[in-house]
């Protein structure tokens, strides 16, 4: 299919071997929180997230737990803008979030770089969500309408149909 | 040398982003909703507000294609305006057509905007031609999606009978297919499609998860239980596993989706107007995944209908996205009437 074929780059399905996650799992998980809320907080300054779904995440906690790596990403949003919540991870308890991502690092490159739908991760049990499945509904709906700028075509990412 | 025309290839939209994903690839039409309950995939952040109807119709008329809205739920006692807002939103914007079920607003739309061509929305559930004819004889339908509880004869006899264009299912989830008279959510939660605008609404769902199992619950009710290898569906209550008779198995429907690319020629040859695709609800990577596969078999069925055959990877990539993990004909090919 010539649609197909203007994708150059694919992200294959991939787990990394079990040791990664028991090293990553050691690892300090600040900043992940500190990068994924910094991110979450230019794409609010480019005007790319609605307010109006941004006004629903008030106060709520969030995690996002990428299962092969052992990283965690915990933050919340207040006051306008994302912040990374500081938590020891022994202690961190799914009770204690409103909403938790989890998935290998795979699935959610494949999410970010819309090359799978969440529904078709989620149907193949590939990503999971718990917590209010309403607040979720909002994040997965907020980040699909997110209007990307063309970025402009680099030479290793060309188009092979160009 | 083609003598039959080709259906035009509708798509869905619960976005900007999914909107011209479907006109980039290869839809001829779009349709969408606004943020409110007028619609009935009226999901937490879903959905378009003013601004991005105007830029999405802007940017699908640069391109050739139409804009239909979705204003297809049961306008709701002493909140009428709000339907009648939408349909006059709809004519302002310059939308192609607007896809309506209840005879209220039908009618309404005929009186106020003559001109505003009318769909008649699956939820309308009319299944046979005389019903139809009814909406075209009293509001000016032009055009009718059917339920998808219709055999392949059975599409073929409204279409025989009957001068509104016909539109059917051509891929996506499949629930019981009981279009618009559909009680279920409203049994386990109290809001159903018709009236709220969505099926068994996401504050009601609770996915929760124990080793080696997922359980899905409805407003406490416990509708399905998946082991970690099992796929997954949507929480309703018509895809859900129940004990009848000490087994317990999908009493009513299994998780499972649409797919009609075997059978394409014969909905091309008895002349259905158009084909829906499901999944409004669904990113802007399903719609470009969905809409270029059935682009690609729309355009070879027009090159050479006698020898259309199914291409393996259209096939694939459509199983990729499905719910369930089987494809069906759903009613098309039902043996029994």
């Amino acid at each position: 299919m010539t649609a197909s074929a203007s994708r150059s780059f694919t992200i294959p399905r991939f787990k990394l071997p079990g040791f990664v996650a028991a090293i990553g799992g050691r690892m300090p998980q600040w900043p992940h929180a500190l990068a994924l809320s910094t991110a979450l907080n230019a794409a609010i300054k480019m005007k790319l997230l609605p307010q109006d779904s941004l006004e629903l995440l008030e106060g709520r906690r969030f995690l996002v737990d990428v299962l092969d790596t052992g990283g965690h990403a915990c933050f919340t949003y207040r006051g306008g803008i994302f912040r990374p919540l500081f938590m020891r991870i022994d202690a961190v308890d799914l009770a204690a979030f409103d909403l938790v991502f989890s998935a290998n690092l795979s699935a959610f490159l494949q999410l970010i770089a819309r090359q799978e739908d969440p529904d078709t991760l989620f149907f193949n049990r590939e990503l999971s969500i718990e917590g209010d499945t309403e607040l979720g509904l909002v994040v997965k709906n907020m980040l699909d309408a997110i209007d990307w700028p063309k970025l402009p075509h680099l030479p290793g990412f060309a188009s092979s149909s160009h | 040398m083609q003598p039959h025309k080709l259906p035009e290839l509708v798509c869905p939209a619960g976005s900007l982003p999914a909107l011209r994903a479907a006109v980039d690839h290869g839809a001829d039409a779009v349709y969408f909703g606004y943020k409110n309950d007028t619609n009935a995939r009226n999901f937490a952040g879903l959905n378009f507000d003013h601004k991005a109807m105007v830029e999405g119709i802007r940017y699908a008329h640069a391109k050739g294609k139409r804009v239909l809205m979705a204003i297809n739920t049961f306008p709701q006692p002493g909140r009428e305006a709000d339907w009648h807002a939408a349909v006059d939103g709809a004519a302002d914007l310059g939308a192609d057509a607007v896809i309506l079920a209840d005879v209220g607003l039908l009618d309404y739309a005929s009186r106020k905007h003559p001109q505003l061509r009318l769909h008649l929305s699956v939820q309308g559930s009319a299944t046979s031609y005389e019903a139809v004819n009814f909406a075209q004889r009293e509001f000016g339908v032009q055009r009718a999606v059917l339920p998808r509880v219709l055999t392949l004869a059975q599409v073929e006899q409204v279409i025989k009978n009957t001068t509104v264009e016909i539109e059917v299912f051509g891929f996506g989830s499949l629930c019981v297919m009981n279009e618009g008279r559909c009680w279920l959510s409203s049994y386990a939660t109290g809001e159903s499609p018709n009236t709220v605008g969505a099926c068994s609404p996401a504050k009601f769902v609770k996915w929760e998860k124990a080793r080696g199992q997922m359980s899905t619950r409805l407003n406490g009710i416990l509708i399905d239980r998946y082991g970690d290898s099992e796929a997954a569906g949507y929480p309703t209550l018509c895809k859900g596993r129940f004990e009848v008779g000490g087994a317990t198995y999908y009493a009513l429907e299994e998780p499972t989706s649409l797919n009609v690319l075997e059978i394409l020629p014969d909905i091309v040859k008895i002349g259905v107007a158009a084909i829906k695709v499901e999944g409004r609800q669904r990113s802007p990577t399903y719609v470009a995944q969905v809409t270029r596969t059935l682009r690609a078999a729309l355009d070879e069925l027009g090159r050479d209908i006698a020898h259309f055959a199914v291409k393996p990877a259209w096939q694939a990539e459509l199983a990729k996205v499905s719910e369930g993990v089987q494809a069906t004909l759903g009613a098309y090919n039902r043996p029994w009437r």
